[in-house]
């Protein structure tokens, strides 16, 4: 048994996402791998900008900042620069960090700062019912496209990569093991670190898109999942229909705040 | 090792939290031994004794509501 109570606010519970919502299942992988880690409660900050999975920080008990849609990087990104030495969570969904916040997304990554992202991909806007995010597969039913989804979906990893992320790497809310070894490096590493978690949300998109049980979005994520190792393996035809999960990038950059100090360093007047 | 061994035939104890759980049946799916069951919209340990301690209801249930001891 593991004692998540000493984590948690419990004044807030139960907590307010619908029966079988991932972020509940990501929120707890996080927790057990801060403790795996002993990352300091005190020293860890977690900001969120709005949506379902931006509720986290009512849960957690560490320093938390709930912020404007879209914005949780660019607070972040104060948080880090004004104290480096906080280990600094941002907490966002699809809506949040690659439509509105989509800026603010890709340069963070430019910038490289040391940032850990943990962008839940539940495929849709679900706090506000159900429409369009810019992840909704194409053909997926929402509320803004009831007769399926025109538009092709971003490719999150891809675009933190090609933006310039040191650490990118993919999860999802089944392999609940897996997905705690990736944010347990990414946490670890200096320099923006993304995990993109795929997570379901029953009730915003499972409901439009016949999976409205959970168990049938779990069920879904046990069968499309892939390994990154297995996934080089496939052709084409067998990936259809199918993602990969692992470390999709890992390199070394210079970082943005180790990079101020030196500057900072060289700046100072001599005595 | 001893101690390892005897704790690890000690029987599971499943504990439900009914206020936190919403009955997404998760855990009752997803259990390989087939020890829990859906009543009343929660979860109800049927089977403790088929219990292997893998943990993977506890590590998956998105409410935190059930631990294995
Ligand atoms: S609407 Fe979807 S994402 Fe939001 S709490 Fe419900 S299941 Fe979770
Ligand atoms: S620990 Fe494993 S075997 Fe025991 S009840 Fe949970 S899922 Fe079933
Ligand atoms: S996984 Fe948790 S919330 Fe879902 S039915 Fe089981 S105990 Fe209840």
């Amino acid at each position: 048994m593991f004692d998540y109570l000493q984590y948690v606010r419990q004044e807030n519970f139960p907590h307010i996402w619908c029966a079988g919502c991932g972020d509940g299942i990501v929120l707890k992988a996080l927790i057990r791998t801060m403790d795996k880690l002993g990352l300091s409660q005190d020293e860890t900050v977690m900001v969120s900008g709005i949506g379902c999975s931006s509720r986290t920080p009512g849960y957690v008990d560490i320093n938390t900042l709930h912020t404007t849609h879209g914005r949780a990087i660019a607070f972040a990104t104060g948080v880090k620069i004004a104290n480096p030495d906080l280990n600094v969570i941002v907490v966002t969904g699809d809506g949040d960090a690659t439509a509105i916040g989509g800026n603010h997304f890709i340069h963070a990554a430019r910038r490289n700062i040391d940032l850990t992202v943990l962008l839940y991909n539940n495929y849709i806007y679900g706090m506000t019912g159900g429409q369009c995010s810019p992840t909704t597969p194409r053909g997926a039913n929402a509320s803004t496209a009831q007769h399926g989804n025109l538009e092709p979906a971003f490719n999150i990893s891809g675009l933190a990569i090609a933006a310039g992320a040191s650490f990118v790497a993919r999860g999802d809310a089944y392999h609940v093991k897996k997905l705690e070894t990736l944010i347990g490096k990414a946490l670890q590493k200096k320099g923006f670190s993304l995990v993109e978690v795929v997570s379901p949300c029953p009730t915003a998109f499972g409901r439009r898109n016949k999976m409205a049980s959970p168990v049938k979005m779990m069920e879904q994520l046990r069968d499309t999942v892939v390994s990154v190792e297995k996934w080089e393996k496939m052709t084409g035809e067998e990936r259809k229909g199918r993602f990969r999960t692992g470390i999709l990038r890992d390199i070394e950059k210079p970082e943005f705040t180790a990079e101020y100090a030196k500057l900072i360093e060289k700046m100072r007047p001599e005595e | 090792m001893a101690g390892e061994q005897s704790a690890s035939k000690k029987p599971a104890v499943i504990t439900v939290n009914t206020n936190w759980c919403k009955g997404c049946e998760i855990c009752v799916a997803f259990c390989p031994k087939d020890c829990l069951e859906m009543e009343g919209g929660k979860c109800r340990v049927a089977r403790p004794d088929d219990c292997i301690k893998c943990m993977l209801c506890e590590l998956r249930c998105p409410d935190f509501a059930i631990t294995v001891e």
